[in-house]
């Protein structure tokens, strides 16, 4: 089966997911940004490398924070960018999909950033582009459904190579609602190809996906077995809406067992760090002591962020 | 069906002759008189055959049933039908509007005899609008030509008004069809609750929906005493169950769809909304399960035939149609399938002639003298690729195009009239 992120020679053409993504392919990524770090540092934060070249930012689900951080990339690249808020707009007079990607393929779109509520819709994309033979614009997927977001995963991988340099003897914990989290999947396949020593999924029943096992991770229940000689914590943010229902009784009895406090912290290795996709809630998946505590790198994720979406973009650009 | 016969001769020669309800395999001439069955072997006294076909390397059959075929469009649908050797095949009431009403019965018997190619037997809705609250006039639909009663693929949710249903059906004898997913359970899933909607983010639809079903029809037939058959088995569990009933001597059938024969969860790639199906393609131990199930004769075979236009499949995974088109691909596939399971062809027919045949209670599915003759003559070898192209059907959409299929239709009869080939 062919793979849909890469071309013939093997380099990448879409961002779709890091499940599939080759170690080489992430860790040309990873050393991409690195050199873009310092770009941000600079009193002119540009770089020309997209110059002349138009980013679409396609949102059909709303999210004005990764929109933010995906426009920011995009102009320290010099690119045009254009934001459009499909949700609000052709959608809702009934275009379908394709007929609003080839409307803005005619309007010399060289790079979309597709963010979708339903699962698999950038592959759609991407696999039209091809089936019409535009082979030279690229889609970058900024969160499908539950299935992926793959520069968060890239992102947090940046963050855990900074301040672990190596990924051979980690052991990571993921701990929360896996079960709708593209975050968490994009994280366990990225550091399953980096070859990360144990990935755990850490949380009820309720909130892992089925067969979980099969991605590679080991499966906890119980927070402090799942926190317990720990490099890594990554928290998900538990959305509203699974709070009160079928798959969890309350906020508190979640918070109670599965929220990060400084106590279950001390189970992890001294050294290691909390990170989390945001935004947080504080009070519900972890206590402010944690979030706002010296072994949080919540914040320099974003920093890192911007850094490895301007490099996605720019090997995209040039692939 | 388009008149008649009007004493036409035919005689089919030099095929291989498979007629798996009359246990018979092999090189037999098969004479037709009068659109039917007149004798197999020799010529009955005073034949002159008026027209031969020379079936020359070629298997001479019944004319498949199918248990389910859903029909877009008439006539395109069942001009696929016959292209597909399929003679007769079983309507489901998830029309637009719902087969829950006499007249509508009445006008799909008729405008499908009025084209003479397949014949069409409708199933009735069970209850009104198929909504699963007050019953159909059964009895009413039963005269306009309904031979069974089901809600395809729309549960009732409310146990009560299912054991009504199967009680008040049960006193007519008439047969119930249902496709067991609870759907509560099944709620927003689009795949197969495993490994593959794990990883792709998919909503799952976990096997305990068909199983749990399952055990609640069985138990109101039980109850009832109504015929049941239980359609569209996905899951090695819910093969258990009907296996462990019949054995316990509950009069109940199940079939199995075609492509689920053949695929699993892993066919959906990435995304191939062509791969989404209702019940969802399982996990590759289930599909070894249903072919089991359906070597062994527990479970009838069918195209669970479904046209979705280009509109319906170009959607993300989760929000395009499930289905597929399947009439022209069933024999071919029931091919690959004997042929993979080293199964006896005569076994593998049976699947798709004569046990459906038996199942929805109709005189098909046979070569026996004095049957109707309804036959299909098809190359067991010739090999073809699926293609948008090569399907009449209106429905393109199927995980099977660009697959090499071997076995092709030369000639198909309905009531002795060639409707097909030649």
């Amino acid at each position: 089966m062919r793979n849909p992120q890469l071309n013939a020679h093997g380099e990448l053409t879409h961002l779709l997911s890091t499940d599939g993504l080759p170690r080489e392919v992430i860790t040309q990524i990873l050393d991409t940004a690195s050199s873009f770090l310092e770009v941000s540092d600079r009193d002119v934060k540009k770089v020309p490398l997209l110059r002349g070249k138009s980013v679409f930012n396609v949102f059909f689900e709303n999210s004005t924070r990764t929109r933010t951080t995906f426009e920011i990339a995009a102009k320290r690249l010099s690119a045009d960018v254009i934001n459009l808020d499909v949700a609000r707009s052709s959608t809702a007079k009934g275009e379908t999909l394709l007929d609003t990607v080839d409307n803005l393929v005619a309007m010399h779109a060289d790079m979309f950033v597709v963010r979708h509520a339903a699962s698999g819709a950038p592959y759609l994309i991407a696999e039209h582009l091809h089936r019409v033979g535009r082979t030279d614009v690229h889609v970058v997927n900024a969160g499908d459904g539950r299935h992926a977001h793959p520069t968060q995963g890239l992102l947090d991988m940046y963050t855990i190579r900074h301040y672990k340099k190596d990924f051979s003897n980690l052991t990571v914990a993921i701990v929360g609602d896996i079960l709708h989290s593209r975050v968490a999947r994009s994280d366990i396949h990225a550091l399953t190809t980096l070859g990360a020593a144990e990935v755990r999924a850490v949380g009820p029943q309720t909130l892992l996906p089925t067969a979980v096992e099969k991605m590679g991770v080991r499966v906890c229940h119980d927070l402090r077995e799942g926190i317990r000689g720990c490099d890594v914590v990554i928290m998900l943010r538990l959305q509203n809406e699974r709070m009160n229902g079928a798959l969890l009784p309350s906020a508190r009895e979640y918070f109670k067992c599965y929220g990060l406090t400084p106590e279950v912290l001390a189970l992890a290795k001294p050294d290691a760090i909390v990170m989390h996709p945001g935004p947080m809630n504080r009070g519900v998946e972890i206590d402010s002591e944690v979030a706002d505590g010296p072994q949080a790198v919540i914040l320099p994720q974003v920093t890192f962020g911007i850094a490895v979406r301007m490099a996605v973009m720019s090997i995209l650009a040039g692939n | 069906m388009r008149s008649a016969t009007n004493g036409t001769q035919i005689h089919i020669r030099n095929g291989r002759l498979i007629d798996p309800q009359n246990g018979i395999d092999g090189r037999h001439d098969l004479y037709i008189v009068d659109g039917r069955i007149a004798a197999v072997g020799s010529a009955p006294a005073g034949f002159a055959a008026e027209q031969t076909i020379d079936a020359a390397g070629c298997v001479v059959c019944p004319g498949l049933v199918d248990l389910s075929t859903r029909l877009g469009g008439l006539e395109s649908e069942l001009e696929a039908a016959v292209a597909g050797g399929i003679t007769a095949l079983a309507c489901p009431p998830d029309t637009n509007p719902p087969l829950d009403e006499p007249g509508l019965v009445e006008r799909l018997v008729r405008r499908s005899e009025t084209l003479g190619l397949a014949r069409v037997f409708p199933i009735g809705a069970l209850t009104q609008q198929l909504a699963g609250e007050k019953l159909a006039e059964m009895s009413g639909l039963a005269r306009a030509g309904c031979i069974a009663f089901s809600q395809a693929k729309h549960p009732i949710v409310d146990t009560q008004v299912l054991l009504r249903a199967m009680q008040y059906a049960a006193t007519f004898g008439y047969a119930i069809r249902l496709q067991p997913q609870d759907s509560q359970l099944a709620r927003d899933g689009v795949a197969h609750d495993g490994e593959v909607a794990s990883r792709l983010g998919l909503t799952g639809i976990p096997v305990c929906a068909e199983t749990v079903a399952i055990a609640t029809a069985l138990q109101l037939a039980r109850e009832t005493g109504a015929r049941l058959h239980l359609a569209r088995l996905s899951s090695a569990a819910g093969i258990a169950l009907v296996r462990e009933a019949k054995r316990g001597g509950v009069a109940v059938s199940c079939d199995v769809a075609i492509h689920h024969l053949h695929l699993s969860e892993m066919d959906i790639g990435f995304f191939d909304s062509n791969a989404r199906f209702d019940p969802p393609l399982r996990a590759a131990s289930d599909r070894d399960a249903l072919r089991a199930a359906a070597a062994e004769g527990l479970a009838a075979v069918c195209s669970d035939h479904t046209p979705v236009d280009a509109d319906g499949k170009q959607l993300p995974f989760g929000e395009a149609l499930p289905g597929a088109t399947a009439l022209e691909l069933m024999l071919p596939l029931t091919l690959k399938w004997a042929s993979e399971a080293k199964l006896p062809l005569a076994a593998a027919l049976a699947r798709v002639t004569c046990d459906p045949a038996a199942i929805l209670g109709i005189a098909a599915g046979t070569l026996g003298v004095g049957a109707a003759a309804d036959v299909c003559v098809f190359n067991p070898e010739e090999p073809w690729r699926v293609t948008p192209e090569t399907l009449r059907s209106r429905g393109k959409n199927t995980p099977f195009l660009g697959w090499e299929m071997a076995g092709k239709v030369r000639a198909t009869l309905v009531g002795g009239r060639v409707v097909f080939g030649g």
